[in-house]
């Protein structure tokens, strides 16, 4: 793999429910350190790309490739064990365990012991428990989540709650992060506060970032590069002040957020 | 040293309480529900009970074939079933369970049919009971707060959420399937060398719903929650020795009851230390 391999490329991606193509022949190149914007009006087809991505569906026509891999068919688990890790558009936490659980979960990716040591409690499992302990408060100490690591998941406030998932994404170890709308149901000031986050983010971790956003500002002010959809369909594709440009962009936008 | 009388009650608890764990990991930590874990208790019976009396094994390698036989059993059907929707799952447990009472009825020439299978050796003292149950507490614990329980909690919660975090939901799911099989394995085989005489009665469909009353009733979520159910729907009925016919009934009642009042059950989501800590904030074991 040399520098000119993205890190993530769609080609000719399709998606179908019965009669809605939810995305029609998508393409898509993400570089390596990217900050990649994905946006476009509601039903466009947004979230369907990530879960495509991420193996929930399986694309009806089309290829997708990691580091230069054949994904397609990817399952799950699998994704997340190759290094793409999301977080969702509506938070799925793990609501009833603890703060510190939900990350300590996404830490377990690594492995490190087995069935047996654990029913016995060998020194190993012991070892292992406590790192991974260590690491789940490190992730929790980046997003400022520290002193909340012994509450419920799902008492936390809903900012709290992104950050959270943000968190346990990041303790699968990714090497693509991918963001379903972080900034959905921030005002101004917070949607600004998460810019910085993820910018810190981003400079502090070596990922590459693909997100979906409906804030203007928030891409303006994090990605190079970004892809406008509609309908299923690409619009534009190319830097945030090229694509504001557009006009297919601002007819479908209808002269609204853009 | 200890009348019959309370060895039955200790021995009855101990079995079930190891059942009842097994189905604590099951529904109380992987939310799935199985009406036909009474059929991995029969398995265990008659498969350590064949062991001790047609093949002389001594009692520990029996007990240890019969919980075997229960996981591998178990492993092959969750292979076949765990991808379904949880209603179809516990559909198809409740058919398996069936399909072993009516196998075991039938292989007359093996199990003794309706008559029972008779001649097992008493070996299931109420200490034997009590080590083994305290043995599968132990167990089920450390596997509860091991990264394969954690995994299981996580499924409970959210299992898309637990796949991109990296939870093969399947593999897992199996897992834990297979875990609350070796248990009532476990507790059958046990009760075999408690009674000396077993019919495949004993482990019908109202014994299994028994098993996931009990877990709910404890409270899911919770290992010292399933062994307080445990305790309660045993013991209860022998102090209303009288009503025992009404014993379903009042299990139903119970049940709805706790729904209703208390949907996470006496002990949802708490062990017992958990009682004695602070109650400012709350704090989870779901795999803690
Ligand atoms: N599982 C599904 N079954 C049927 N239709 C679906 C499914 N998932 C998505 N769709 C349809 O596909 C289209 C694209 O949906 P998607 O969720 O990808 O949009 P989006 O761009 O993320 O929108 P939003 O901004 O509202 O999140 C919509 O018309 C939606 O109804
Ligand atoms: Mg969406």
């Amino acid at each position: 793999m040399n520098s000119n391999t993205p890190l993530l490329e769609m080609k000719g991606v399709e998606k179908h429910f019965g009669g809605v193509r939810a995305i029609d022949n998508f393409d898509l190149r993400v570089m390596p350190r990217d900050i990649y914007g994905l946006i476009g009006p509601n039903g466009a087809g947004k979230t369907t790309i990530f879960n495509t991505i991420t193996g929930i569906y399986q694309a009806d026509a089309g290829q997708i490739f990691f580091e230069g891999k054949d994904i397609t068919k990817i399952r799950p688990h699998e994704a997340a064990a190759i290094g793409i890790a999301r977080t969702f558009q509506n938070i799925r936490l793990f609501g009833n365990l603890s703060v510190k659980m939900n990350v300590i979960i996404a830490c377990n990716i690594r492995g490190g012991y087995t069935m047996a040591e654990a029913l016995l409690r060998l020194p190993r499992y012991r070892k292992v428990s406590k790192e991974t302990e260590e690491r789940a408060m490190k992730f929790l100490d980046s997003v400022g989540l520290t002193d909340k690591a012994d509450d419920i998941a799902s008492s936390l406030p809903y900012g709290h709650q992104r950050k959270l998932e943000i968190a346990r994404a990041m303790a699968t170890d990714p090497k693509l992060l991918l963001l379903d709308e972080p900034a959905a149901g921030m005002n101004e000031e917070e949607s600004l506060d998460l810019v910085d986050f993820v910018k810190k983010l981003h400079r502090d971790n070596p990922i590459t970032i693909l997100m979906i956003e409906h804030h203007m500002d928030v891409v303006s002010r994090l990605c190079e590069q970004c892809t406008v959809l509609d309908f299923g369909k690409t619009l534009a594709q190319g830097t945030v002040e090229e694509v504001k440009q557009n006009e297919a962009v601002i007819a479908a936008y209808l002269g609204g957020e853009l | 040293m200890i009348n019959s009388f309370y060895e039955g009650i200790i021995v009855t608890c101990c079995v079930n309480i190891i059942a009842v764990l097994g189905m604590s990991v099951l529904t109380g930590f992987t939310r799935l529900f199985s009406f036909g874990n009474a059929g991995f208790m029969a398995i265990g019976a008659y498969t350590a009970a064949i062991c001790s009396v047609q093949f002389h094994l001594p009692f520990a390698l029996s007990i240890l074939i019969g919980s075997a036989a229960a996981g591998i059993v178990a492993y092959l059907l969750g292979s076949l079933t765990i991808r379904l929707r949880g209603d179809y799952f516990l559909i198809s447990c409740l058919g398996f369970g069936e399909c072993v009472r009516v196998l075991f009825l039938y292989l007359r020439d093996i199990t003794g049919g309706a008559v029972g299978y008779t001649g097992i050796p008493f070996r299931t003292t109420w200490i034997v009971a009590l080590v083994c149950a305290i043995a599968a507490f132990i167990i089920a614990w450390n596997l509860i707060h091991s990264r394969f329980g954690q995994a299981f909690s996580a499924i409970r919660e959210n299992e898309v959420a637990a796949a991109a975090n990296g939870i093969d939901v399947v593999k897992y799911k199996k897992m834990s399937f297979v875990f609350s099989a070796i248990f009532a394995g476990w507790a059958g085989g046990l009760y075999a060398h408690y009674l000396q005489h077993i019919t495949p009665v004993l482990f019908n469909l109202p014994k299994s719903c028994e098993l996931v009353i009990t877990t709910v009733l404890g409270g899911l979520g919770s290992l010292s929650g399933s062994v307080l159910g445990t305790l309660v729907v045993q013991l209860l009925p022998e102090f209303f020795r009288k009503f025992s016919e009404y014993r379903m009934l009042a299990y139903g009642i119970a049940v709805v009851l706790v729904i209703l009042l208390r949907p996470s059950g006496l002990m949802g989501y708490k062990e017992f230390p958990d009682l004695f800590k602070k109650t400012g904030k709350k704090k989870s074991t779901g795999g803690a």
